[in-house]
């Protein structure tokens, strides 16, 4: 009825218009990375708010009297050194991005395994965090600085977590010469998202540690 | 047939040859039947699968639905006991809304949207698969609570602090809340599959104004999808470690806050209603023009519509929660946005409306069903119109006015697009008709047991009758239209067994091979043969029109391009190359079939019952063996892929 849509192999190939989206140079997984993240923003934005509601109760005037606020729990030269160490993390992702594209086989591995490296320092940071806080009894049942510091801070750790994991995948597949030049699509989108949870602690440290 | 030979002169210029197709290790072949539909990453079998499993869940919904209706036929009836009823319609609208509804729009999306933008596959064929997975385990799940100790009986937006430990004893919430979070995962990763698949796949030609109002939908809904999901997701996390790990985030004798609940909740929910809503309208932007012989009216005005509902979907929350007091200011904030998206949805239906008229109308099932739809979406409409009125919402808010609201929305809006959608891509997806006599049958019960059962309720409701009472006495007025109410009801159910009747008489009827384009529809999922092949379209398909099938055959002036002047028309565009027209041929690249999705979304089910069950001396233990578990369902899924 309506074959005439396509008649087989066209002797003449039309170079046909495509739409014009903006988003032809865009890879399809990259874009869905794209859309997973703003999917992200939104997880910890209700996070975040979680925490703004629970704030006031931090700051009561019992609980400033007794020092028992955020302000005097928290160490925030440790977690900013920490913060640095997550930040420095970027910057060797972007070397080994960097290093990927230009083919340099064993310098790609070597940043990718840097920032697995640091990200991993991050992790043993905040479990030492975590520790320090429970020996001060503040867990996840007895208070609302507990519960909410834990969780908005448990769910960015869980994220590292999951980023330190697939940063060493991509080594073990670096180092085995798997990215070059003209294939370096992994190691991007993981990156992506490295940079993605870096971007989120900025946040988080600022209106947990520093407001 | 979808497979003609090259005439020799084709007139028509729209051809770009196909890239060839790989279908790796197609001797993997299936061992049993069965493997074939475990292991599919075709997006044809994955939607018919969405699309059983969906329709299963919208019996059982049905059901539970006649359970109630028939608990409140008569004053002091004692049919069910309070308790079940409590699970009934926290179960009824749980299953409608996330089984139901919700799975049926993506099945009829995973089928239709490829073949609609001329694609060979979704974007992620894999995750594709998950995703079904996911939805199906995280459904059983949430109904094993019927045989586990209860059902979920909080009602469908369990609000704090009724789901406590304290009030909520048994085990009903958990499962709720983790079968939420699991179905959470599954619809997200559907909703970036179908992003990408309408950014990136799209046939050379089809600009966003080229493309199907049911794509544009579907784009819509996807988004909304993306960012209003993890809201719910951190309520529910919230509520799980209040739950089982001790904390006070909903419990105010903790000093935890329900109405935070209440915000996370509805800034999912109040897009989730138009999650549910839109599909629909985009299904009657296709049927109404096809049925009316002539093309949408208002084009651009229906398909930039449906983006500002979408914006302003989530500008709208707190419309759920005047009766809460967070202010007059706050009030008149969301009162003002709710009647705002009245505006882009009554376009919409002066535009269907202007569709139809003048057209040649031929009222076949689908036609009758898109019709029913826009009668009853504009009831459904007005009465939410006046529940954004925070004086009248004050008035109805928690009784059967807004029961019998959102009833007229999402079965007179959701439902009746979706059985228009569904009379119209039958023959496409399993290449044979519905019956039409039984089909106007089931429209016609419909139509009548659907406004007996719920137009009634407007007026219970405004006489005071609240929602989720389990009984009422007999000196209320409430008697008559309760038992009317109850009738109506049932005819929708035996309407509904016609539907079922129809399906199985028409499948066993010997039926005339199924041509391309039966109803001579115009978009492009009519341009391959019925059901069509696993690879979809021989040749890419390239469009110049909204309407590429009738362009084809009645071409007009300033209509499609005659050869050379596609490039002219359209200077702006890069110019494709053949090879590239779909990702350097990634789409046709179809992957081979896979049980790893399979594997990885049953994982999350044993996580789901572990951490419900399993005892504390044994977590440990679990979650080692959980870990193990993923890591290998990972290492398959990713080395399959790689290879």
């Amino acid at each position: 009825m309506s074959a005439a849509i396509h008649t087989g192999p066209a002797a003449h190939a039309v170079a046909a218009d495509r739409a014009p989206t903006g988003l032809e140079s865009l890879d399809v997984r990259k874009l869905g990375m794209w859309v997973f993240l703003g999917n992200e923003c939104i997880f910890f934005g209700a996070l975040l708010s979680m925490f703004f509601v629970y704030r006031p109760m931090m700051y009561t005037a019992e609980l400033v009297a007794a020092h028992e606020t955020p302000k005097d729990i928290l160490n925030i030269p440790f977690t900013g050194l920490l913060a640095f160490i997550l930040l420095m993390s970027s910057l060797t992702m972007v070397l080994a991005l960097n290093a990927i594209q230009d083919s340099r086989r064993r310098a790609g591995a070597f940043w990718l395994l840097a920032t697995a490296f640091l990200g991993t320092c991050f992790l043993g940071g905040q479990s030492f965090e975590f520790v320090k806080i429970a020996r001060e009894g503040f867990t996840l049942s007895n208070s609302t600085f507990g519960q909410s510091f834990l969780i908005l801070t448990g769910f960015h750790g869980t994220h590292v977590f999951i980023g330190v994991v697939w940063l060493s995948s991509c080594f073990a597949r670096a180092i085995r010469g798997g990215f070059h030049g003209n294939n370096f699509i992994g190691p991007e989108i993981c990156g992506l998202y490295w940079h993605f949870v870096d971007v989120v602690w900025v946040v988080i440290f600022t209106i947990v540690y520093l407001v | 047939m979808a497979v003609a030979a090259p005439p020799a002169a084709a007139p028509a210029p729209v051809h770009v040859p196909a890239p060839p197709v790989h279908v790796e290790h197609a001797e993997a072949a299936p061992r049993w039947s069965g493997w074939d539909w475990l292991a599919t990453v075709d997006h044809k079998k994955i939607g018919v699968l969405y699309l059983l499993t969906g329709f299963g869940f919208f019996l059982l919904g049905g059901f539970e639905a006649l359970l109630i209706r028939t608990q409140l036929i008569k004053p002091l009836n004692t049919f069910l006991p309070p308790d079940i009823f409590n699970q009934m319609f926290t179960m009824h609208a749980t299953t409608m809304i996330f089984l139901a509804i919700m799975p049926i729009n993506v099945g009829l999306g995973n089928f239709i949207v490829p073949l609609m933008v001329g694609a060979a596959d979704m974007a992620y064929p894999r995750l594709n698969a998950f995703s079904y997975w996911l939805f199906l385990f995280g459904g059983i799940f949430i109904n094993l609570s019927f045989l586990m100790g209860g059902a979920p009986n909080t009602g469908w937006f369990s609000y704090s602090p009724l789901t406590q430990k304290a009030f909520s004893t048994t085990n009903g919430v958990d499962f709720w809340v983790i079968g939420l979070s699991v179905l959470g995962i599954a619809s997200v990763a559907g909703a970036i599959n179908f992003i990408v698949t309408i950014l990136k796949l799209r046939a050379p030609g089809m600009t966003f104004n080229r493309m199907p109002l049911y794509t544009w939908m579907t784009l819509v809904v996807s988004f909304l999808i993306i960012f209003s999901f993890p809201s719910i997701t951190v309520a529910l996390i919230l509520l799980l470690f209040d739950r089982l790990a001790g904390t006070h985030f909903f419990n105010p004798a903790g000093g935890g806050d329900p109405l935070l609940w209440q915000h996370l909740f509805w800034f999912f929910g109040h897009p989730e209603v138009y999650i549910l809503i839109l599909p629909s309208m985009g299904i009657v932007s296709e049927v109404l023009p096809i049925f009316s012989r002539k093309p949408i009216f208002g084009y651009s005005f229906i398909a930039y519509s449906g983006v500002a509902i979408g914006f302003l979907s989530f500008t709208v929350w707190a419309h759920h929660m005047f009766a809460t007091g967070l202010g007059e200011f706050a009030n008149g904030a969301f009162a003002t946005g709710s009647f705002l998206i009245g505006v882009p949805t009554g376009v919409k239906i002066f535009n269907w409306i202007g569709t139809m008229w003048g057209g040649s109308i031929r009222y076949r099932t689908p036609m009758l069903f898109a019709v029913g739809f826009i009668a009853m979406f504009i009831i459904g409409g007005i009465s939410g119109i006046s529940l954004a009125s925070p004086p009248v919402d004050f008035q109805q808010t928690d009784s059967y006015y807004v029961v019998a609201h959102i009833h007229y929305v999402l079965f007179g809006g959701a439902i009746l697009g979706i059985f228009a959608g569904m009379y119209y891509w039958w023959p496409k997806i399993f290449g044979r008709f519905l019956d039409e006599g039984l089909g106007r049958l089931h429209f016609w019960g419909t139509m009548v047991g659907f406004n007996m059962a719920f137009f009634p309720m407007h007026w219970l409701g405004t006489e005071g009758m609240p929602r989720r009472i389990y009984t009422y006495f007999p000196n209320m007025g409430w008697d008559f239209w309760n038992a009317f109410s109850t009738t109506g009801a049932y005819i929708l159910g035996l309407s509904v067994l016609v539907l079922v009747a129809n399906i199985f008489i028409s499948w066993r009827r010997e039926q005339p091979p199924m041509p391309d384009n039966p109803w001579d529809a115009a978009t492009l999922e009519w341009a391959t043969s019925s059901p069509p092949p696993a690879h979809n379209f021989d040749a890419v398909p390239v469009v110049y029109s909204r309407y590429p099938l009738w362009e084809e055959r009645h071409p007009v002036e300033g209509g499609a391009p005659q050869h050379g002047a596609a490039m002219a028309a359209t200077s702006d565009s890069p110019v494709a190359h053949p090879e590239e027209a779909q990702e350097g041929g990634h789409a046709f690249h179809l992957p081979a079939p896979t049980i790893f999705p399979l594997i990885f979304a049953f994982g999350l089910l044993l996580v789901a019952f572990g951490l419900l069950f399993a005892p504390p001396i044994l977590r440990v233990t679990f979650v080692i063996t959980a870990v193990l578990y993923f890591a290998v369902a990972i290492y398959g899924w990713v080395k399959q892929v790689s290879e």
